[in-house]
């Protein structure tokens, strides 16, 4: 019970930081910006997810997956093709942003709250 | 060539030789800045999803959630945090020292949108707060959403 937990906890942490190394790596060695590399990041996590590949890493590393930008694009994916699944076209322009409400609704409401009542650090 | 010459630092050579002065900003810059910049990627990253793992299974303990809302829950708790810890000035520290361990996480997303929002406040709350919120986020949603659409449609054409 106790290693099964801990093994789950293993993996969460090695695939989660594993991911972080691939965006480290494009960030150190392409002098990408940060901006830029979360937009490839989020088209690999669609593109991975619909043709299939996705789905088997978060079923391996749960949140190691889910947390990182490319579980986010997965997100995106799974709920559009559901969504297809069951009210066919339609669910394209449906699926996806039901599917990710919950994170963009909450950085668009906690990110208003904290701008508007905190101050800007001086640099 | 004097073997010697070549490896301590003459500031001499610098202005003649070329290959002296490459020798010498490679001797001088920090060693192996990319082992230590992945090392610190990779445990903040890591324990970031950690955290999010502790979460989504709290979720589906305490709230009887479904994994797929479980998840769901660990994204918005931690863009909650991330949020909170960059109103106070905590996360940008954590930035620099993670690099893309703090910003390839959702984490990194709730970030991009708080941070040029605090700092564009002072141009107002339309123009400023409200559109310096997806100065990042918004590109991030724009490819983001646009290639989830173009896969439903393949998808609703190929199997429907």
């Amino acid at each position: 019970m106790i290693w099964s937990w801990l093994w789950m906890y293993l993996k969460v942490f090695l695939v989660g930081g594993a991911i972080c190394c691939i965006g480290e790596l494009l960030c150190l060695l392409t002098k990408l910006t940060p901006a830029r590399i979360l937009v490839i990041f989020i088209l690999a996590g669609v593109v991975l997810s619909a043709v299939g590949l996705y789905a088997p890493l978060v079923e391996f590393a749960g949140a190691g997956a889910t947390v990182p930008l490319t579980g986010f694009g997965h997100s995106l994916s799974q709920g559009v093709i559901h969504a297809v699944q069951e009210k066919g076209w339609l669910g394209a322009f449906t699926g996806g942003l039901t599917a990710t409400a919950g994170g963009i609704a909450a950085a668009v409401f906690f990110g208003t709250l904290v701008a508007f009542i905190c101050k800007p650090k001086a640099k | 060539m004097n073997r010697k010459g070549e490896k301590t630092v003459n500031r001499q050579r610098i202005h003649t030789d070329p290959q002296h002065y490459n020798y010498l900003t490679e001797k001088l810059s920090p060693p192996s800045k990319l082992g230590s910049g992945l090392l610190r990627a990779f445990w903040v990253g890591g324990l970031i999803c950690v955290l999010g793992q502790a979460i989504a299974d709290a979720g589906v303990a305490f709230l009887k959630l479904s994994t797929t809302d479980g998840y769901s829950l660990a994204a918005i708790v931690l863009v909650f945090l991330t949020a909170l810890l960059t109103g106070i000035g905590v996360f940008d520290k954590i930035g620099k020292y993670a690099g893309a361990g703090s910003f390839v996480p959702i984490s990194g997303f709730a970030n991009a949108m708080v941070s040029p929002a605090l700092e564009f406040r002072r141009e107002g709350l339309v123009l400023g707060l409200g559109a310096k919120l997806f100065t990042i986020a918004g590109p991030v949603l724009v490819y983001g959403i646009g290639a989830s659409v173009l896969v439903g449609l393949i998808y609703a054409i190929l199997f429907h």
